[in-house]
């Protein structure tokens, strides 16, 4: 019997151990996502003055199930050029924190590229460049050509093959952004 | 080594001397561990000098002696020799017990004793010491694939986990020298972390009848064992050191183990391995390169009736993850795909860049053994582990240099366990097991936590017995109770919590609402069953059958169940359900074995019906401001395995042998009555092998490797609008890569340096035509080819 012992004694021993383990100390911080991109502002001035067109896609939940909420706050004109400029956000946080500043410093590492669709009547510029001379995109112009539409894209890439010729497919590198939006030529 | 010993019985002279000495000495040798008798074991008289063996009972008989008091020195050559005072008084019957050297040490494992059958029911596959030594640069997941029924989910070629009979990840339990590895092993892309060249054998079982590990092998059980240590005053090591062509790495290992004739014994071994870039025939796979280092030691004493154990063991890996397979969303993957070579191709180098994979693991154990003699052995084991694992990816700004994944999984096990016989015929086992795990994701990665926060509490019963119900049959019997508590923490963002419906669902699982997201404390609890029956027949001496039957329960784990977000390095949504339920398998193998002196076989055919089957598949595209993503959901279902393992080994002519394998699985989603994904194609080996023995003891092999191409695989491919083109376009993700053949030969020669020591020199090629070829089972086949020939030595000392 004394082995019977023996063995309720190691198995004290062993819940012992077992329920001394837990040291919960609350509940988990949420995690701060400082590099999320949520929102991606496009401000177009037309050259001389006038009215911006701003174009913007806002996403929110990041990977989240709800989709980005495109607005475009008008109509571009045919024959005008417009000086643009990019604002990328992190919204999920308070304040918003400005992604653009990181994408400046980091020049030589990203991108932007500018690609018309559908029957769009526009021709982009890079009015900015990194510190190696190659474009980088913060800093663009439109000029909106004939009266037509379609679809413009704002596609950030982050070690892209740079210089490259001007197209995403060349560039290669990671897509960071990936905006589209309807646009109008009249 | 035996036999000759027992045909010198017949030989050996005994002396007679003396007069009126007439009585005789009926005496046994019994090994003093576990009662077998030890046959050819030399017994000398002193005295009259007489000198006999013991026979194959470890019986022996010496005749004429007088009735006195005599003095007898035992020895065997796997025993320490041992003297004995024998009292004469008539014919004699005495009983002698050798401690018999080749006795493990490690009886303190919760199996019993090491190097024995795992399950007698269930036929197993058996790696040995030569061929680990042979593979000391490669992982475990590579050994085990030259196994039948054995192939390897791989990432690269330096990530390979193991896959049993088509089954994987969760579904596999390794267990390491004792103890039940634990180490994030849910993942995909999460290898075992685990130093191949501390096993001096691994076994695989293709079942989960090994109950005495656990109750939720689905797909099996992998246990590695550290190597035995006599029990002798010596000291030995080996050092073996490794080089390897394609890599340009090479690996080096060392063991030096101390043992003592009273029990205690000492061991210490470490491995470090490092390679760069590995190249396929065409071109270099930039940062595939690899880092490995390891360390272990164990010290304990192995007494008769009680002994004890501790090991510990780190093991480190840095792994760099082939960076054409980093990309953004699914416009990325058509570039990625679409190309037939990768679209990043830099120099070679040693370096490891993001994305790397950088994992961490301690483990400890205590253990400790007493036997009773009307009881059995009790054993009693502890462990600890800590796993940390950190990824890193292409991160931007002040994050660079920041891990994206960063988890620290604790784990504590405390195991009691009961063996012995009852009667003649049964012999039993019995235990309980307690663990305690707790995970932290560090919440500084500045990304969402894959893997939530959590403590889990889990309780396993189990017992398990044999029956010699005659000469040629046994049966096998088992039962294992697990009962597992999850408490969670998880965040989840709202619009997810939402569009699942779990807000109506669960609403009592939230316990803080931060607005975007929400923090939630599920505490699912899982209590299963799993057992085992089966029986061994043996027909005859060549002819065996194994007859098994397998209940398995798998608790779904947490990257089944909170999954909710990008995984950056499959750029894929996945998302998991907190709905899930444990999946239930019932398999049944059957295996006919023939062994012969000449030729051998195993014909091993099995049927696997899991309910509740836990599978990951694309359901659709996600729109975000990155692009769209594929999005792959979790989902249960009923599946069916079907597959054969055959082995055939036949000597063609005493200098040369010849060996094939063949294995085929076939799985089937029979809910969706489709194929399921990412089953492992037919393949097939064939081998000679020419031995020389005069030349330094010298083999030269040449291997075929012939893997079919999938024919049936389910379609995940998904359309994604590509705005820099205009148009919508197919991502192939689930066509297969076609069949495969390579050629890999292997050479080794042996030179005996003095009596103790010996040299071992191993010059392989494998792949040696530089075939370029893609794995279906590889994931990162969509972007680059897999290894081109690599030319590669191994030289080991023991000394």
């Amino acid at each position: 019997m004394k082995t019977i012992k023996y063995l309720f004694a190691l198995l004290a021993v062993s819940l012992v151990t077992v329920s001394c383990s837990d040291d919960d100390d609350g509940t988990p911080d949420p995690v701060n996502e400082e590099e999320l991109i949520t929102t991606l502002t496009a401000t177009m001035s037309p050259d001389g003055g006038g009215t911006p067109v701003v174009f913007v896609s806002r996403d929110l939940d990041g990977d989240g199930p709800n989709d980005p909420v495109i607005t475009v706050s008008g109509n571009l004109t045919a024959g005008t050029t417009y000086n643009g400029t990019i604002v990328v956000l992190n919204e999920s946080e308070d304040p918003a924190e400005n992604i653009t500043l990181e994408v400046i410093e980091e020049d030589d590492e990203h991108q932007f590229f500018f690609v018309a669709g559908g029957n769009l009547d526009v021709t982009t510029a890079y009015s900015d460049m990194d510190g190696d001379g190659n474009p980088l995109g913060v800093q663009f112009s439109v000029t909106a050509n004939t009266a037509s539409t379609g679809t413009l894209t704002f596609i950030l890439r982050h070690e892209p093959k740079k210089p490259n010729d001007g197209t995403p497919s060349d560039a290669g590198g990671e897509t960071d952004i990936s905006a589209t939006f309807d646009v109008t030529v009249q | 080594m035996r036999l000759p010993f027992i045909l010198m019985v017949m030989l050996v002279s005994t002396y007679v001397y003396g007069q009126n000495c007439e009585s005789i000495l009926y005496g046994k040798i019994i090994d003093l561990h576990d009662g077998s008798p030890l046959s050819g074991a030399t017994i000398i008289v002193a005295g009259p000098e007489t000198a006999v063996l013991s026979d194959l009972d470890g019986s022996f008989v010496v005749k004429d002696l007088c009735d006195q008091t005599y003095n007898l020195q035992v020895s065997h050559p796997e025993c320490s020799t041992k003297s004995f005072t024998v009292r004469i008084s008539g014919n004699t019957t005495k009983t002698l017990r050798l401690e018999h050297h080749l006795e493990e040490l490690n009886q303190i494992t919760i199996t019993g004793s090491t190097y024995t059958t795992k399950s007698e029911t269930l036929f197993e596959n058996r790696i040995d010491q030569q061929q680990i030594e042979n593979n000391i640069s490669n992982s475990l997941g590579d050994v085990l694939n030259s196994l039948s029924g054995v192939s390897s989910l791989n990432t690269g070629n330096t990530v390979v986990k193991p896959v049993i009979n088509g089954l994987h990840s969760s579904r596999v339990k390794i267990i390491n020298n004792g103890v039940i590895m634990q180490d994030q092993e849910w993942g995909a892309e999460h290898a075992p972390n685990i130093d191949l060249n501390t096993a001096g054998q691994i076994t695989v079982i293709k079942g989960a009848s090994a109950l005495q590990y656990a109750g939720d092998a689905v797909g099996g059980v992998v246990i590695s064992e550290t190597p035995k240590i006599a029990i002798t005053d010596t000291l030995f090591g080996k050092t073996i050191l490794a080089g390897a062509s394609n890599g340009r790495g090479g690996a080096l290992t060392s063991t030096l183990t101390k043992s003592y004739a009273n029990g205690w014994f000492g061991s210490i071994q470490g491995t470090i391995k490092r390679f760069g870039d590995f190249e396929s025939p065409d071109y270099v796979l930039s940062n595939t390169g690899t880092f490995e280092r390891a360390l272990s030691a164990r010290i304990g004493f192995n007494g008769i009736t009680q002994g004890a154990e501790a090991y510990y063991s780190y093991f480190k890996n840095e792994i760099g993850i082939l960076r054409a397979s980093h990309l953004g969303g699914a416009e990325d993957q058509v570039a990625a795909i679409g190309s037939d070579r990768p679209l990043i191709i830099r120099d070679f180098t040693h370096d490891i860049n993001e994305p790397k994979q950088d994992v961490n693991h301690h483990l400890a154990r205590l253990s400790f053994f007493k036997k009773f003699e009307n009881l059995g052995k009790i054993s009693l084991q502890y462990d600890f582990q800590q796993n940390n694992r950190f990824e890193f990816d292409i991160r931007r700004g002040n994050d660079a240099e920041k891990p994206s994944v960063d988890l620290k999984l604790t784990s504590h096990n405390l195991a009691l366990n009961l063996e012995g016989k009852m009667g003649e015929d049964v012999s039993f086992k019995t235990g309980s097991l307690f663990g305690y795990q707790e995970n932290v994701a560090n919440p500084n990665t500045g990304i969402r936590r894959l893997i939530p926060d959590y403590e889990s509490y889990h309780v396993g019963l189990f017992g398990l017995a044999e029956y010699d119900l005659s000469e040629k049959i046994l049966i096998e019997g088992g039962l294992r109770w697990d009962y597992t508590k999850l408490d969670v923490f998880k965040f989840y963002r709202t619009s997810f919590w939402e569009s699942r419906n779990y807000d109506q669902l669960f609403p009592e699982l939230v316990v803080e609402d931060f607005g975007d997201q929400i923090l939630t404390n599920p505490q699912p609890d899982f209590s299963n069953f799993s057992g085992t029956l089966g029986a061994l027949y043996r027909i005859s001496n060549t002819y065996n059958l194994f007859v098994n039957f397998s209940l398995a329960s798998r608790a779904p784990n947490p990257s089944e169940l909170y999954s909710e977000g990008l995984h950056q390095s499959a750029s894929r949504i996945e998302l998991g359900d907190l709905s899930f339920d444990s999946e239930i398998a019932k398999k049944i193998a059957v295996t006919f074995q023939r062994k012969g002196d000449n030729w051998s076989f195993t014909l091993n055919p099995y049927v696997n019906f899991i309910s509740d089957f836990l599978l990951i598949e694309p359901t659709g595209v996600q729109q975000t401001i990155r692009g769209n993503f594929q999005v792959w959901e979790y989902r249960q279902t009923q599946a069916r395995l079907l597959g054969i393992d055959f082995d055939f080994e036949s000597n063609l002519t005493d200098r040369l042998l010849f060996r094939h394998q063949f294995s085929l699985v076939k799985g089937q989603d029979e809910t969706l009555d489709l194929p399921l994904i990412n089953i492992p194609p037919a393949n097939t080996v064939n081998e000679v092998i020419f031995k020389v023995p005069a030349f330094y003891d010298a083999s030269f092999g040449l291997q075929s490797q012939y893997v079919f191409r999938q024919n049936e695989f389910p379609d995940t491919n998904f359309e994604v609008f590509i705005p820099t083109t205009q148009t919508t376009t197919e991502v192939d993700v689930s066509t297969p890569p076609d069949a495969y053949h390579l050629i890999n030969l292997h050479s080794d020669f042996t030179f005996n340096l003095n009596s103790k020591s010996e040299l071992r020199l191993g010059i392989d090629v494998n792949n040696l035509f530089n075939t370029t070829y893609r794995d279906y089972l590889n994931r990162l086949r969509y972007y680059a080819d897999d290894l081109g020939r690599n030319i590669s030595f191994n030289l080991k000392i023991n000394y």
